[in-house]
């Protein structure tokens, strides 16, 4: 395989996935603001929570139109880019995305229609069931694609058949139940509602730092703190960071993640500050907190941490096993009844993918030499300076967002949400620090995953399409331009409608509105919460 | 586990699937890129733009799914067809695929601006990205009719000859042509239904010229491939419908009258190309005299009768190869494995009558004829 093929994929891939993932935690997270929002409007018919729901409303219609744009993409390119990879585990992956698409893309597409076209058609309740489809939809489609992404890490309830040259499915409800994928999902789902909460939260506070549209920005206010602060609570307690004790290269993960080089007594120290060297394989400066690793990563005092030298030996027999099963494959491929090959195949079937890591240094793997070998099992090593940055940076933010938001819960219930002018600046510069905290996220899951693209089952260099550099840098460019553009456009719009506010969108003035509601539902002049 | 059905079957069950899903996509998406494709000559000031536009406003998003349905459903139920096809026409699917990314925006950010430079701008998104898939789609499945350059090394990695300009062949050209004829008609019917005045009268004119064209190609491509112009391929041995999908044990020949031995074997076939000619044609006629629902349903018809025909003609092959025939996919060796079809198979049993419900639901929610009142006193249409 042409080593650029491999390189341009992967860049592609990563910019469109990076790309995608800024629009899809938006629509998850505001989608179920909305459907809180319209709750309160059907449950209390007040008016100003249906003004809140329109115009959180169009700031979402602007973001899905991006989230549907650019996911499309991704559902081409595993095909135009990773055909082998398609071939491959196509029976397990390809399933799970067609599930997406019958349970999560329908259901949200086409009520999205009926969300902006239907108040005047639908009687309140039907268009809170709805907007209650959208969101739905929009956090299936989350469950589904993570249960594919979770089998990417951990490949469980699926067997390689040396017939048909495959990964093919044995057990779906291993699959579906995944602990990985079952992690991913709470995990992901949260932080995508911290980031829906995060955008109402900074763009409310925006307008109370001008001092526009104060009722309309101190309940969207509130709204996005309890929800942002349950979200964020359970971002972090129920982290990606349980599941990684779960396979072998999780843990390689997880060491990478740690920058911890050695196997240290149980429990081990925590990494605060590292600077890890990938070339002489130790990290040259360190400050540790004792005992903390071990606690979070086996939840016990008791178990060790693996770290990356111990797991690179494991690596190493693993190859050895893989080579076996890669022998006998060739066996089988002349004799199909080979009984001898069909059973060496079932005992090492599972590693043939670290014999099929060897295919970066010779085509003709059975004559690896001990080097070569030694080569791919650090090769095994994902890139431990960038995990454990992006991993920390990550952590770092989320912990920021249960502040943020536990300081904005706490005004909220004090109804002094509008006082505090350096808040509101902090929560308003806010804005972007979810995003930054997602995308990490990708890194860490997805970089961290490397060299596979299948945990031990394939490498990520084999997955590659038969196409030419020169088709890849054509569509690399291509996307380039065309996701700038609209990225321009999307930025464009969304600050055009945040500037002009709620009341020139709706054209009224919703405070005003406010009051007079108020005024005919309550007896009492207080602010209604 | 061994599912209840056995192999053959299910191997079955997923190709006509795959052919409903197909039809589902070109009959509820096809209206909406043959209304972006007729945009410009149907609309004439901003108004009626925005008719015409809105007409489709609530439900090309759900249309669209049909598409992103069906490629899923390739990818799950034929994952060497999915990682062929869309790698093998690497360069034509990134074209198909950019207006897939411009069409989502240019809906919905086309009406955040009065500015007349910012809707025309957005109006050429809408335009493009009717009129390039229609054509694209049509025209890849020219050249998969013909066979294109492709086969398997023994790791089962595909890998490909040809090129992006050799797509555009004179046969492939005309299978562009009718489905961007169809497209076009299926849309026209679809406005006439939707819109009233000046609009509707374009459209009636322009869909009946779409159907007649549409019908007149799609008789001279079947004659092309009746004559033998056009050849298609023959399985000669080593092929176990019950098998694994193993595409490499199998040979195969080129011959020229291939994709007609199917009709004559099965005279019931004939129905889809019947239907394909006629519901074309009376589309066309019925458009032409203001009959919309009529002429929608009945140019639905013809659109399900254009695919099928295909379909029935190539079968069992899927994607036949013209450099090493012997590689081609077909319905018997390249699906995914038996538990997979089975297990995709209950979940469409228990989604797909939803879906349908839960669509018709929405259709009927937004029935009748899009008026300018209502739609310039909404803030929320297009």
């Amino acid at each position: 395989m042409i080593e650029s093929v491999v390189d341009l994929s992967r860049l592609q891939f990563a910019i469109t996935a990076l790309y995608h993932f800024l629009f899809v935690p938006l629509t998850i997270g505001l989608s179920v603001l909305l459907v809180i929002m319209e709750t309160v409007y059907v449950m209390t018919g007040r008016v100003i929570w249906k003004d809140m729901v329109k115009f959180w409303g169009v700031l979402f219609g602007i973001n899905f139109a991006m989230g549907v744009a650019t996911g499309i993409t991704m559902e081409f390119q595993f095909g135009t880019n990773w055909a082998y990879f398609s071939h491959y585990v196509g029976d397990v992956f390809g399933a799970l995305l067609a599930m997406e698409g019958l349970m999560a893309f329908f259901l949200e597409a086409t009520f999205v229609g009926l969300f902006f076209f239907g108040w005047d058609r639908l009687s309140k309740v039907g268009h809170l069931f709805v907007t209650a489809m959208v969101a739905l939809g929009s956090n299936f489609s989350a469950l589904w694609i993570l249960i594919a992404n979770g089998w990417m890490q951990n490949p469980v309830g699926a067997e390689f058949n040396p017939e048909t040259m495959r990964m093919e499915l044995t057990d779906f409800y291993a699959v579906l139940f995944n602990d990985i994928a079952q992690a991913k999902f709470v995990h992901t789902v949260s932080a995508s509602y911290v980031t829906g909460a995060i955008f109402v939260l900074a763009i409310s506070a925006f307008y109370l730092r001008k001092d526009r549209h104060r009722e309309f920005a101190k309940r969207s206010m509130t709204v996005a703190a309890s929800f942002g602060l349950a979200s964020a609570l359970s971002v972090v307690l129920l982290g990606d960071e349980s599941g990684y004790a779960a396979t072998e290269h999780q843990r390689m993960k997880l060491a990478a993640i740690e920058a911890e080089w050695e196997t240290h007594p149980a429990p081990a120290g925590f990494n605060v500050f590292a600077i890890p060297d990938m070339e002489a394989r130790k990290n040259t400066y360190e400050v540790k907190v004792p005992y903390v690793l071990g606690l979070i990563a086996t939840r016990s005092l008791s178990k060790e941490v693996p770290g990356i030298f111990d797991l690179v030996k494991g690596a190493e027999a693993n190859v050895h096993r893989g080579l076996r099963a890669y022998g006998a494959l060739q066996e089988l491929r002349k004799n199909r009844k080979d009984k001898a090959a069909a059973k060496i195949m079932k005992e090492d079937g599972k590693f043939l993918g670290y014999a099929l890591l060897l295919k970066k240094y010779r085509p003709d793997i059975e004559n690896a030499t001990a080097k070569q070998i030694e080569a791919v099992t650090w090769d095994t090593v994902p890139n431990v300076p960038v995990l454990f940055w992006s991993f920390r940076i990550m952590v770092a933010l989320g912990m920021f967002f249960i502040l943020l938001f536990g300081i904005a819960f706490f005004l909220a219930a004090r109804r002094t949400l509008d006082k505090h002018r350096i808040f509101l600046w902090v929560a308003f510069l806010s804005l972007p620090l979810p995003w930054i905290a997602a995308e990490l996220g990708w890194v860490v899951a997805e970089y961290g995953r490397q060299p596979w693209i299948i945990e031990g089952i394939l490498p990520t260099f084999l997955g590659v399409s038969n196409v030419e550099s020169s088709q890849l840098i054509f569509s690399i460019a291509g996307f380039v331009i065309f996701y700038t553009a609209l990225a321009v456009v999307d930025v464009y719009l969304m600050t055009k409608y945040i500037r002009r506010g709620p009341d020139s969108y709706l054209g009224h003035n919703t405070d005003e509105r406010a009051k007079v509601v108020r005024k005919l539902v309550e007896p009492a002049p207080q602010p209604a919460e | 586990m061994t599912p209840p059905i056995d192999y053959e079957t299910m191997k079955l069950i997923w190709w006509l699937l795959l052919g409903v899903l197909l039809i589902g996509y070109a009959v509820t998406d096809g209206f909406d890129m043959g209304v972006g494709a007729l945009l410009p000559y149907v609309g004439r000031t901003d108004e009626e733009r925005r008719l015409v536009i809105n007409s489709v406003g609530p439900v090309w998003e759900g249309n669209q799914v049909w598409l992103v349905l069906g490629i899923g459903a390739i990818f799950a139920a034929w994952p060497a067809v999915y990682g062929t096809a869309f790698s093998g026409f690497y360069t034509a699917m990134f074209f198909i695929l950019v207006p897939f990314i411009i069409r989502p925006v240019s809906f919905v950010y086309r009406s955040k601006n009065p500015n007349t430079s910012w809707r025309n701008f957005w109006d050429w998104g809408l335009f493009i990205s009717g009129v390039v898939p229609a054509f694209m789609f049509g025209l890849l499945m020219g050249n998969i009719l013909q066979g294109f350059p492709f086969h398997f090394t023994v790791d089962m990695r595909a890998v490909f000859g040809g090129s992006f300009f050799e797509l555009f062949n004179p046969f492939a050209l005309l299978a562009g042509m009718i489905s961007l004829a169809m497209t076009v008609q299926h849309g026209a019917a679809w406005l006439v239904v939707k819109t009233d005045g000046a609009v509707q009268c374009r459209s009636k004119r322009l869909g009946m010229l779409a159907g007649l064209l549409a019908t007149a190609l799609f008789l001279f491509a079947g004659l092309a491939v009746w004559s033998g112009w056009v050849g298609g391929y023959i399985i000669k041995s080593g092929i176990d419908p019950n098998g694994p999908a193993i595409p490499l044990a199998k040979t195969v020949i080129r011959s020229a009258h291939a994709w007609t031995d199917n009709f004559g074997k099965y005279p019931l076939m004939w129905i889809a190309p019947l239907t394909g000619v006629l519901g074309l044609f009376f589309a066309a006629i019925l458009v032409r005299f203001g009959k919309g629902k009529l002429s929608l349903f009945v140019s639905g018809l013809g659109i399900a009768g254009v695919i099928s025909t295909q379909g029935l003609a190539m079968f069992p092959f899927i994607l036949p190869s013209s450099s090493y025939p012997g590689s081609s996919l077909t319905v018997w060796d390249s699906s995914s494995s038996h538990l997979t079809l089975f297990i995709m198979l209950i979940a469409t049993i228990i989604f797909m009558p939803l879906i349908l419900i839960y669509t018709s639901w929405v259709y009927y929610i937004i029935r009748g004829k899009v008026n300018l009142e209502t739609l310039l006193g909404s803030k929320e249409s297009y």
